[in-house]
């Protein structure tokens, strides 16, 4: 009985695989097209993970103070040191949202106005060279610019760089003084830093309400574990003040922005599975029409004493190796096709890395389509009795 | 040849067309014994191909018994009568009936996947076959590659390789030309005469049914002649 049963799941797969290929066009569109679905899968789902990629790669131990209005009013720059006073921060730096337009509204990357004595030390995977960064403290229009802003604007140190104020009016000109890299491939080498000093003393003259303030402060804490305690620590020194604060972790300050994008992602998240459902619809279409050419060939092994089960596994393992096959090269695929996609969108995304889960979950996408598709012919096979099979025109 | 191998009383069969009833054998009573070569005869739509399916165990009666060495097999639920079929039924169709993606050799040895034998067992159990039908040099071959004959000679291979005890043939020679007929005819001959097969062979070729020992007429549902005796 066992050797039996041995015997038939050996021939199922033999049978299964030569059937596969006897519409060798059929079939190779059929897994052209599971491998398409495949791969947009994975790209999309990719899209979605490099969204939030940035937020869990923030660093654990440092904490974001905003108003508590909202992210478009600033804080009284000594807010600062009230926070440095603070038992448990380590470390406190502030840096405004500058908003220039280089030549024109296109060209975008993030400008910040930070403070030069404190920022880097905050932020330690912005790595600078002693010499760039000692020339950029010392010149006040002096600008660090990250690695991946300054190859696609072919910014060079000494270079002369000239914005239009948005949110501070008026026409800017900086010095490129240093170039920053991140200490790894994660981190963001797209901003552009310059003095908060120098925008503040500019400011004074011009529009004196928006001067000694302050967008965002950031503070280390010597304890990750109390971030929770320490955000609340700090807001409360500023409680029933005029200028309240939220102070968050920089993970979930960073979710809070995607969260305003969370349509889209949820939109994104839906075409992904609307393609597979897609794909599944043709596969189901191409196992019926395999399940009804061989209907004879059913009648007969079931006429042979083969049971239902087999006929049943027969379907379901050609479905299964169409399926399997196509998410196999779809995954393939997704490799080389996520690194073109990531440089083509390289001003948009930190990282974008296909994700051991993302590979787990288009394998059992594809598992899924042929599991799907196999159903209703294999069920199709089974309610037919052997006599009508053996009369199906072929 | 005197104990009764099939034994079928007042056996009726009915089709149900949507609401319509079809009846399509009324009341047949048929005796065919151990190692009988019979045929069964008549016109389009008499229900010798109904009566062959009952027989075969693929269709169940409406009413009546339907004994076979001694199993009813109309009681037999599904799984046990598939079993039943894959030890005691070797089945001849007219238009071969074999799987196109396996070979000669592959097709012949499919029902024995439904036995314990070995793999060395059952490659020495389909070369015999292969060999009795005179196809020992075309087992590689695939159906397409083979004539018409050939096909249904793999098939008659099929047939005998779990060494059943009837076979049935549903118009054995009907896709076939005079030639290659006989030589199937012959080889049906060799089984029912060399190895005592009993067989039933669907025909309304007057020249085929001449080959049986013994001819069964039915019209119109109904048994004519040939009936009860052997």
């Amino acid at each position: 009985m066992v050797t039996s049963l041995n015997n038939q799941f050996t021939y199922i797969f033999r049978l299964a695989r030569k059937n596969m290929w006897r519409h060798r066009l059929r079939t190779g569109l059929t897994i052209a097209g599971i491998a398409v679905a495949i791969v947009s899968f994975g790209l999309l789902r990719t899209v979605v993970d490099s969204w939030y990629a940035g937020a869990e790669l923030s660093s654990s131990g440092r904490l974001i103070t905003r108003s508590e209005a909202s992210l478009s009013f600033s804080l009284p720059v000594t807010y600062g040191e009230r926070i440095r006073r603070l038992p448990g921060v380590t470390g406190v730096t502030w840096a405004n949202w500058f908003g220039g337009i280089y030549i024109n509204d296109k060209n975008f990357f993030p400008q910040f106005a930070i403070d030069d004595s404190s920022y880097f030390k905050l932020y330690p995977e912005f790595i600078v060279p002693a010499d760039q960064l000692s020339a950029f403290q010392s010149d006040r229009r002096g600008v660090i610019v990250g690695r991946k802003t300054a190859n696609k604007y072919h910014f060079k140190i000494g270079d002369t760089v000239p914005l239009i104020g948005t949110v501070y009016p008026g026409n800017w000109v900086f010095t490129v003084r240093g170039i920053y890299t991140g200490a790894d491939d994660k981190v963001d080498e797209s901003q552009f830093l310059l003095h908060w000093n120098y925008v503040n003393e500019t400011i004074k003259t011009v529009l004196p309400s928006m001067a000694d303030r302050g967008s965002l402060f950031i503070s280390n804490i010597s304890n990750p574990a109390q971030a929770a305690t320490m955000s609340a620590s700090i807001d409360s020194l500023f409680r029933n003040s005029l200028a309240e604060t939220r102070t968050e972790t920089q993970k979930a300050f960073q979710l809070g922005f995607i969260a305003m994008v969370d349509t889209v992602l949820v939109a994104i998240q839906t075409v992904a599975y609307v393609v597979i459902l897609i794909i599944m619809a043709v596969m189901a279409n191409t196992m019926a029409m395999a399940a009804r050419e061989r209907m004879r060939e059913y009648a007969t092994l079931k006429a042979l004493g083969f049971g239902d089960a087999f006929v049943f596994m027969l379907i379901l393992g050609e479905s299964l190796s169409i399926a399997v096959a196509g998410g196999v090269l779809g995954i393939v695929l997704t490799f080389p096709l996520s690194r073109a996609f990531f440089s083509a969108t390289r001003d948009l995304f930190l990282v974008f890395e296909v994700t051991s889960f993302t590979l787990m979950q288009q394998l059992g996408s594809a598992v899924f389509i042929g599991l799907i598709a196999a159903i209703a012919p294999a069920f199709n096979s089974r309610r037919i009795s052997i006599v009508d099979g053996l009369r199906a025109v072929t | 040849m005197s104990e009764s191998l099939i034994s079928i009383r007042q056996l009726s069969k009915t089709y149900q067309r949507g609401t319509q009833p079809v009846p399509v054998l009324f009341d047949i009573n048929l005796e065919i014994a151990e190692g009988e070569y019979v045929s069964l005869m008549g016109p389009s739509g008499s229900g010798k191909s109904t009566l062959l399916n009952l027989i075969a165990g693929i269709d169940k009666p409406s009413s009546g018994s339907l004994l076979i060495d001694g199993v009813d097999i109309a009681m037999l639920p599904e799984n046990d009568l598939a079993s039943w079929r894959a030890s005691n039924v070797g089945f001849v169709f007219q238009f071969y009936n074999l799987m196109p993606v396996l070979n000669a050799f592959e097709n012949v040895e499919l029902p024995l996947l439904l036995t314990d034998l070995s793999r060395a067992e059952r490659r020495e159990h389909t070369e015999t076959a292969l060999a009795m039908v005179g196809l020992a040099d075309r087992m590689d071959h695939y159906p397409n590659e083979l004539s018409g004959g050939q096909q249904q000679r793999v098939a008659i291979a099929r047939a005998l390789i779990s060494d059943p005890t009837l076979i049935v043939a549903d118009e054995p020679t009907g896709d076939l030309d005079r030639h290659s007929a006989d030589d199937i005819l012959n080889l049906l001959d060799r089984l029912n005469v060399e190895l005592g097969k009993t067989i039933i062979m669907v025909t309304h070729d007057p020249k085929c049914a001449e080959r049986a020992r013994r001819r069964v007429h039915l019209e119109k549902g109904v048994l004519l002649s040939g009936s009860g005796g052997h």
